[in-house]
């Protein structure tokens, strides 16, 4: 019985996954860049130069002063060190834009698994549901929620979540209307299983991969999203630093005190830019199919 | 050879199924008949064998038996019982004997499960009618992995670890799992190499030995078909062409459609 004998254990998926991951350069840098944005939330506040800036200390000798040793990216109009406060930022934006995904994942991979699924009128009924928030601008709907429930953080959140979850929904039934069809779930069904164990044990852990690629590529748009809330003033209340926030104050000392928008500015740059990156790279080694 | 169809165990009374036809823009599109009055009796112990090309009804009536489709009429009896008329429970208890190995090994296993999950899949699922702990399903897939010509080691691989062969072992192994009576092969060597063909027949022989299966064998190869089964059942366009012992079914067939297949088959070699 030849074919009885274990043939060598091959490169498991995720080694080969991440075998390609390596092979691409710029995956690479938008990991690293990632992994940067993400020590920075965690350690930020702790690293901060003047951490007591962040807090919402004001120094009002220090006012407006330009880049220096002491404060490499300037102060602001109340005497706050940009670096420490970009720092302080960091942990808000990352975890506003790391919850929208979540929550937005959650409530869209729940409905377009149900969808696909269950098929017939559930389908019909939920996905012009979808296709009904998808037709609102996400940000007006964050907007008016944000506006309906009051400024802060957790409604922020929600906010954009609920405006956030259709694309979910549409990439999961896809997947599932595709994977229900696999031999494996008939042979499933002919077993007896049960739709709940069809579902949770056979048909959604092989949509997994196109969800991560697409959460890791929206990371970059929710922060954005998060920071342009905070920019017309219903996000995060001040004191509390913000990306977004940050901006929508500096922009009325620009362009004379041109470096109090640098700090933010660029933190959300390298932030979108290497979570894109990340995605790019996740989707080519995890996904090659979605590939364009 | 037994000629006797006193105890079937399974029977197939004049199932027919219909799909009906898509409607479109230029009207419906005429209804196929899948099946056309299909009867036959599968007798406890024996192996039967179904022969038909592509399109000739072999897969939705194997979908009927399990229950995977609803035949448009007709009944289908496993041990007397019609099929139709159990409630979900005795339905769900029943899917624990009726079990399938399906053509292709590379579709039929879920890439993300681990052998032993795969293998002890069944045993969670009527664990009800089962009752083994979670180690004893553990121990009970490592035995039945032993049987099918794996082993222990292989239970925490995943499938693309393994050959087309050895995948198919591991579908066998599965379909054995809830303890079968009636094990529903569907073209399960059609898809494997020449030579590993030969091994997983001999294999399926071996087990039907020792476990006293009985085989609901699924073909268009005849030389497995003569290889393997007790009686042979021909089928055509939805009806049964020809059904009889397989030795009289391949010497002195009965029907024009019977002689051209038979003629038609490259060579009859005997594994």
């Amino acid at each position: 019985m030849t074919d009885a004998v274990s043939v060598p254990p091959r490169p498991d998926r995720l080694a080969r996954a991440l075998f390609r991951f390596r092979q691409s350069r710029l995956s690479v840098i938008g990991a690293v860049m990632v992994a940067v944005v993400l020590l920075l939330a965690v350690f930020g506040p702790m690293i901060a130069p003047y951490p007591q800036d962040i807090a919402g200390a004001v120094s009002t000798a220090e006012r407006f002063q330009p880049p220096s040793l002491a404060h490499p990216l300037g102060t602001n109009e109340l005497g706050q060190d940009v670096l420490s406060l970009t720092l302080g930022g960091t942990r808000v934006s990352v975890l506003a834009g790391f919850g929208v995904v979540l929550i937005g994942a959650a409530i869209g991979t729940l409905v377009g698994a149900v969808a696909g699924y269950v098929g017939g009128w559930t389908d019909e009924a939920l996905m012009r549901l979808t296709d009904l928030t998808l037709t609102i601008p996400g940000l007006i709907l964050a907007m008016a929620i944000a506006a309906a429930l009051g400024p802060g953080f957790q409604n922020m959140v929600l906010a954009i979540s609920l405006s956030w979850w259709p694309g979910y929904a549409r990439l999961v039934r896809g997947e599932v209307l595709a994977a229900r069809e696999e031999v494996y779930v008939t042979a499933a069904r002919a077993l007896g299983a049960g739709p709940g164990r069809i579902l949770f044990r056979h048909v959604l852990p092989n949509c997994v991969s196109p969800i991560i690629v697409k959460m890791s590529l929206d990371m970059g748009f929710a922060i954005l999203t998060v920071a342009g809330l905070g920019f017309i003033g219903i996000g995060v209340r001040p004191p509390t630093p913000e990306w977004g926030t940050l901006l929508s104050t500096s922009r009325a000392y620009m362009p004379d005190y041109w470096w109090t928008a640098m700090g933010p500015g660029l933190a959300m740059f390298i932030a979108v830019f290497g979570f894109n990156l990340l995605g790019d790279g996740l989707r080519d080694s995890l996904d090659p199919k979605g590939r364009r | 050879m037994s000629e006797s169809t006193s105890d079937p165990i399974l029977r197939i009374e004049n199932v027919t199924k219909t799909y009906a036809g898509r409607s479109g823009l230029f009207g419906r599109a005429a209804p196929v008949q899948a099946l056309k009055g299909v009867s036959l009796d599968v007798t406890r112990g024996q192996s039967f064998g179904l022969v038909g090309e592509s399109g000739s009804g072999k897969t939705t009536l194997t979908r009927s038996i399990l229950r995977l489709e609803e035949p448009t009429s007709g009944r289908i009896l496993f041990e007397g019982q019609d099929m139709a008329k159990l409630s979900a429970k005795a339905l769900r208890a029943l899917r624990a004997r009726v079990q399938i190995v399906f053509q292709d090994p590379y579709a039929s296993l879920n890439p993300r499960m681990s052998v032993g999950q795969i293998v002890t899949e069944p045993m969670a699922i009527h664990h009800d009618l089962l009752r083994l702990s979670a180690a004893q399903q553990r121990e009970r897939a490592a035995e039945l992995l032993t049987l099918v010509g794996l082993g222990p080691q292989h239970l925490g691989r995943h499938p693309h670890e393994f050959s087309g062969g050895q995948r198919q072992r591991i579908g066998i192994a599965r379909a054995l799992a809830s303890g079968p009576d009636l094990l529903l092969l569907d073209e399960p060597t059609s898809a494997l190499d020449v030579s590993v063909q030969a091994q997983v027949l001999n294999l399926l022989i071996e087990l039907q030995d020792r476990l006293g299966l009985t085989y609901f064998f699924i073909s268009h190869d005849l030389a497995v078909v003569r290889y393997l089964c007790d009686r042979v059942a021909l089928i055509h366009h939805g009806s049964l062409v020809e059904e009889g012992p397989t030795d009289r079914i391949f010497d002195a067939p009965q029907t024009d459609y019977a002689r051209m297949l038979i003629g038609a088959a490259p060579e009859l070699r005997v594994p």
